[in-house]
């Protein structure tokens, strides 16, 4: 049972202090999470706190694979309307940014 | 179309910057201060306008972690308006941000202020920034030391920012009203949970109100920073300006929304749009009444380094520094001296302005605006092809203001109206269209001709001149020649 931080991490180090076991450790290419260590932080507080202030949708899952933040649940914005916007701004040659799936 | 002249100017602009960033007052509003106060901000670049002609800052970026989610922020991409840790900027430890700060002010002795900016929220990250500022403050104490933050962790911190001897804060503060922070943050992390919507924004706003009480209740400068976002606040932010001078703030900072679909913010993606130049300056008009208002900002990145509008971290990244041989005692010295120096010409400038006698208004002139191509020192000593800004300034027979800075290679809003087929000099004479006079040290044949046809008039008669007064000059000239009486202006310039 441990959380694990994926590649769309942006090491913002938002998550590191937190951590009630020091599980979280910066890393490249990203912040990684050590399995034997993290508790889930059952036991220290009522919601993981990694998750609780990770901006990024998608970056932490749990055992199964499934992001704790998922798509859209954080900003608000809907994955098909960002994909869609981007592809709109691309058509309209303004500079583009990868959209990140 | 290509200049050469043009084609020098550096191709990727440094400026936008964290909407948090910590940015300032006109000369004019300064003398209306306290003694006590003027004395504080007489030299730090982003609380007087008068000293950003002069004095160069730096943030450095060792704050990487954030506690809130703006809607104009997105930590994901490294993109020309953010500084966010990771593939490009240099995020830096506590002690590379003391050596950084150290071998900048060595090199720019007209450096004075050391501000944290982020990339993320200085107090979410109070060891790291606070560490900086201990260090900073036994080892270059006449470096002024300055925050920047959104609010949410400020009550808590206010007795160890008293502690670093930390006399400007700035906060950011968009709203007052949960209902309307609901559509700018998204979310916030609070006592261990994530809090989303109004209960969010209302959480966050009580924070920010409560630290800027305290802090004023200490007697520490604070400046308001709030980002205009039409539809959203625009309206509201008369009343966040009211209500945040009463509450003893001395500076209000209303800065323009930047959002391009490209940042990959939410408010990029959803086609939230950025005030127009007019909008905003109409909205820090409304505002005036009630405050000082600042118009100078730069809206800089949280790794800025130089004069507002310039930025030379390129100059000074870590391997670059370690190659650097310096004399910091020696370098304190020079600075002592350069400060005296700036300090002595200011409050000359000053004593002139007072002595001044008062202008004759006249109702049958109409104001002009005038743009200036400045490379600091409050002087008009700048090539037209070198500007990669330019200060507009509104000259009337009431006297000589600083509107605004226009940057002109960020003018590109990526859209159809801006393709890659049009010039710089052509985004430049966009940017100016609301300006009748250019003034610069120098200009090329052919921007000449083109600002001609453009209906802006380009002036090269007073380069090295002080700016209030070139423009002054300028106003008395055009005044004189008649083309200023009301109702024979050029009305269908723009068409």
């Amino acid at each position: 049972m441990a959380f694990e931080i994926v590649e769309s991490c942006v090491n913002c180090w938002a998550c590191e202090p937190l951590c009630p076991n020091q599980a979280i450790v910066e890393a490249r290419p990203h912040f990684r999470i050590i399995a034997e260590r993290c508790t889930e932080c059952i036991g220290d507080h009522d919601d993981a706190q990694c998750a609780s202030i990770c901006p990024i949708e998608g970056a932490i899952v749990d055992e199964y694979g499934e992001p704790l933040n998922p798509p859209g649940s954080l900003t608000g914005i809907p994955m098909a309307m960002a994909l869609s916007l981007l592809e709109k701004a691309r058509l309209a040659g303004g500079s583009t940014a990868e959209p990140s799936t | 179309m290509e200049l050469p002249v043009i084609g020098q100017m550096p191709a990727e602009s440094a400026g936008g910057g964290c909407s948090a960033s910590s940015c300032g007052s006109s000369g004019e509003q300064l003398s209306h201060l306290p003694d006590a106060i003027r004395a504080k901000v007489q030299d730090h670049p982003c609380y007087s306008e008068d000293a950003h002609h002069y004095f160069a800052r730096m943030h450095v970026a060792v704050a990487p972690a954030c506690n809130i989610q703006c809607h104009y922020c997105n930590r994901k991409y490294d993109c020309s308006n953010e500084s966010r840790p990771g593939v490009v900027s240099e995020l830096l430890t506590p002690d590379q941000a003391v050596l950084k700060t150290k071998a900048v002010a060595a090199a720019i002795p007209q450096m004075s202020v050391l501000g944290i900016a982020g990339p993320g929220d200085p107090l979410a990250n109070p060891q790291r920034t606070f560490e900086t500022f201990r260090r900073l403050s036994a080892e270059a104490p006449d470096i002024k030391l300055c925050v920047s933050t959104n609010g949410l962790a400020l009550p808590e911190s206010v007795e160890e920012l008293a502690r670093h001897n930390i006399d400007h804060v700035t906060i950011t503060i968009n709203c007052l009203d949960p209902e309307i922070g609901a559509r700018i943050y998204p979310w916030i992390f609070w006592q261990n949970k994530r809090v989303f919507g109004v209960e969010a924004a209302r959480i966050l706003i009580e924070q920010q109100q409560k630290g800027l009480e305290m802090l004023t209740a200490r007697g520490i400068l604070v400046k308001v920073n709030s980002v205009m976002i039409p539809g959203i606040n625009d309206q509201h932010l008369k009343e966040v300006s009211q209500v945040v001078k009463a509450k003893g703030a001395f500076l209000h900072n209303v800065m323009p929304l930047i959002a391009e679909a490209e940042h990959g913010t939410f408010y990029g993606l959803t086609g939230q749009r950025g005030p127009t130049a007019d909008e905003l300056q109409d909205l820090q008009d409304a505002c005036a009444g009630d405050m000082n208002m600042m118009r100078h900002c730069r809206q800089c990145r949280a790794d800025a380094v130089g004069l507002l509008g310039e930025d030379r971290g390129e100059e000074f990244t870590l391997d670059k520094i370690a190659e650097m041989d310096i004399d910091y005692d020696k370098a304190m010295q020079v600075r002592a001296e350069v400060r005296a120096g700036i300090t002595a010409e200011l409050n000359a400038r000053r004593a002139e302005r007072q002595q001044a006698a008062a202008p004759v208004l006249r109702n049958d002139l109409r104001p002009i605006r005038i743009a200036v191509a400045s490379s600091g020192q409050g002087l008009v000593n700048q090539h037209f092809g070198h500007a990669r800004e330019f200060l507009v300034y509104e000259a009337s027979s009431a006297g000589v203001r600083f509107l605004a800075p226009r940057k002109t290679d960020l003018y590109c809003a990526g859209d159809d109206t801006c393709g890659d087929a049009e010039s710089v000099l052509d985004r430049t004479i966009a940017a100016l269209s609301d300006c009748e006079v250019v003034l610069c040290s120098k200009i090329g044949f052919e921007p000449w001709g083109r600002l001609e046809e453009a209906g802006i008039t380009p002036n090269g008669e007073h380069a090295m001149e002080e700016i209030e007064a070139a423009c002054a000059a300028v106003y008395d000239e055009l005044a004189a020649s008649g083309v200023l009486a009301i109702a024979s202006g050029k009305n269908d310039r723009a068409a």
